[in-house]
């Protein structure tokens, strides 16, 4: 295992994966299918990859307030991410996960890192994400 | 770090006004924590969004807080529904999910909510005042809300809205801070001609921009038409909240936190001053379409946010001068209208309902085609003049889109053809 990063748990929880990065912000409504986990907004630079059980890195969230309930859904549906990854808080999304919490007792970690943390992280790096906000940058592990 | 109460707070956790409220409490400190508030504070008016999006989590945390009693503690109106509640056989929607959409929309009136189902409830009953605290849901209404009226909300999520009404508390933060609605970026309109100014698609199309160039920032537009309609400023506001996470913006002159410059930026300096020339704005109206000039229509939508009276009006003359002319609706194209039980039932007392219900129009009230299954599977092509609907059409709906005005919604519906008159956006 390589590095570690200290950020800040915005919703604390465990998660691994593997890394999902894009460099821009994403409506979850209107941008991520709650049945399938598909980036459906056509103007995103990640358009058609599946979100299902990565850990989502992405600056930060925009546009609709429907984007908790999309969240919320897709952790229902078990199609969410593993985890996200933020530069800036974003309080619709932090909510889908506490409100999915309440109802279900499934949460998703949501952690938001300093600048040149988040933007070490690269495209299919493996994340280990710990309940204090802790995310542990290594490779791939083989499951081959 | 935690969250100081009130004794009413502490009561209210402690499960002493009912489970539901204990559980809306319990959101409420776990989100001022996400917030970094350090306490909570009083709202006196809530509009709900999430009774919008039928999903199986959204109705049952609805039908949960409803079966444990849930009442709303200070007025509440309502989003969207999943579906036209009168009308809704007649848009071929499906019986168990209407049987689902109805039993949702039941939850939330059973809490005390108000039936608004509207996505622009300021443009009807309860609109807050100069200074109000709100807790608002429905980015473009929180950014309506914010800007226009100069209440005060945060960009409140679905189901933080439900929990904010229950207890009449949100966490004191953001955007209900004076100190915090300072403007942060300068933009400034730089040689745009009044033509442009005027035209229909400016305000949408400046919007469409604005996200894109603030993202989180709270923007200040320098040189907008102080006459700006409610209309206008609702394309503005929507599409704004749509390509990026605008919950306020500053238009000096126009807005009420921006008489002046140092109104606006409460005399402090602007982080980046980024000037808009018509060549931004024209690469803005062409990034909200996705089909082209000759291709075959299948659908128009308006109203998104919900018409309006005004728009129906104008709508109605744009027809009438259609159907004088002996034009009529071409055969392959739907035409569709989105709007609320407020601006209708001010329509049905003018003369023009049967000028809009004889050209084909449909005319959906309480939901939009976002949230309701209206719209065929076989539809490719879109036209709207809503920035907001154009962004998220290919995404949600599966379709291709053309932004243009509504005269030219309308001639393309007679033609069956896209056709935009782009005169005023070629010339330099």
């Amino acid at each position: 295992m390589g590095r570690i990063l200290i950020g800040r748990p915005v919703v604390a929880g465990s998660g691994e994966g593997v890394a999902l990065v894009s460099k821009e912000a994403l409506s979850f409504w209107g941008g991520v299918c709650p049945r399938t986990g598909r980036i459906i907004d056509r103007r995103h630079e990640l358009s058609g990859s599946i979100v299902t059980h990565r850990v989502f890195v992405f600056p930060q969230g925009k546009g609709s307030s429907t984007s908790s309930a999309v969240l919320m859904e897709s952790i229902r549906a078990d199609v969410a991410p593993a985890a996200i990854i933020n530069l800036r808080v974003d309080p619709i999304l932090a909510l889908g996960s506490i409100v999915a919490d309440e109802l279900y007792h499934q949460a998703i970690p949501i952690v938001v890192l300093a600048q040149e943390d988040f933007f070490s992280i690269k495209q299919n790096d493996y994340l280990v994400i710990e309940p204090d906000g802790k995310v542990l940058v290594g490779t791939k592990p083989c499951t081959k | 770090m935690s969250v100081e109460l009130s004794r009413r707070d502490k009561q209210l956790l402690d499960g002493q006004h009912g489970e539901a409220a204990q559980m809306a409490m319990r959101i409420l400190i776990r989100m001022a924590e996400v917030y970094e508030a350090t306490e909570l504070m009083d709202v006196s008016q809530a509009h709900i969004d999430g009774c919008g999006l039928l999903s199986e989590s959204g109705l049952e945390f609805a039908e949960t807080l409803a079966a444990k009693g849930a009442e709303v503690s200070i007025p509440t109106t309502l989003n969207m529904v999943p579906l036209d509640l009168q009308n809704w056989r007649r848009f071929g929607i499906a019986e168990d999910f209407a049987a689902k959409a109805i039993r949702q929309a039941k939850a939330y009136t059973d809490m005390g909510c108000i039936p608004t189902w509207t996505c622009a409830p300021y443009q009807g009953y309860l609109t807050p005042r100069f200074g109000q605290q709100i807790a608002w849901g429905e980015s473009n209404a929180i950014c309506y809300a914010n800007s226009v009226l100069g209440a005060r909300t945060n960009r409140y999520g679905d189901y933080i809205d439900i929990c904010a009404a229950i207890t009449g508390r949100v966490p004191e933060c953001g955007l209900h801070l004076k100190e915090n609605r300072k403007g942060q970026i300068l933009l400034r309109l730089v040689d745009i001609a009044p033509a442009i100014m005027q035209s229909d698609t400016f305000h949408a199309t400046l919007g469409h921009l604005l996200g894109s160039l603030a993202q989180d920032k709270i923007p200040v537009i320098a040189g907008l038409a102080p006459e700006a309609s409610s209309d206008q400023l609702k394309a503005l506001c929507a599409a704004a909240a749509s390509s990026g996470a605008v919950a306020l913006l500053h238009a000096i002159g126009v807005t009420p936190e921006a008489n002046t410059l140092a109104e606006a930026f409460q005399g402090a300096e602007p982080e980046r001053v980024i000037d808009i020339s018509l060549s931004d704005l024209r690469k803005s109206r062409c990034d909200l379409s996705t089909a082209g000039e000759g291709a075959n229509l299948d659908l128009v939508v308006l109203g998104c946010p919900h018409f309006s009276f005004d728009e129906f009006r104008e709508l109605a003359k744009l027809v009438r001068a259609q159907t004088e002319k002996g034009k009529v609706l071409h055969p392959n194209v739907r035409f569709v209208v989105i709007s609320c039980q407020t601006s209708y039932a001010l329509m049905q007392r003018s003369d023009f309902v049967q000028v809009l219900t004889d050209f084909g129009i449909e005319i959906t009230l309480d939901t939009c085609p976002f949230h309701t299954p209206m719209v065929c599977p076989d539809t490719k092509v879109i036209m709207t003049n809503s920035g907001k609907c154009a962004y998220y059409a290919p995404g949600e709906l599966g379709v291709q889109v053309v932004f243009g005005s509504m005269g030219e919604c309308v001639e393309s519906a007679v033609s069956g053809q896209i056709c935009r008159k782009e005169a005023v956006w070629e010339e330099s």
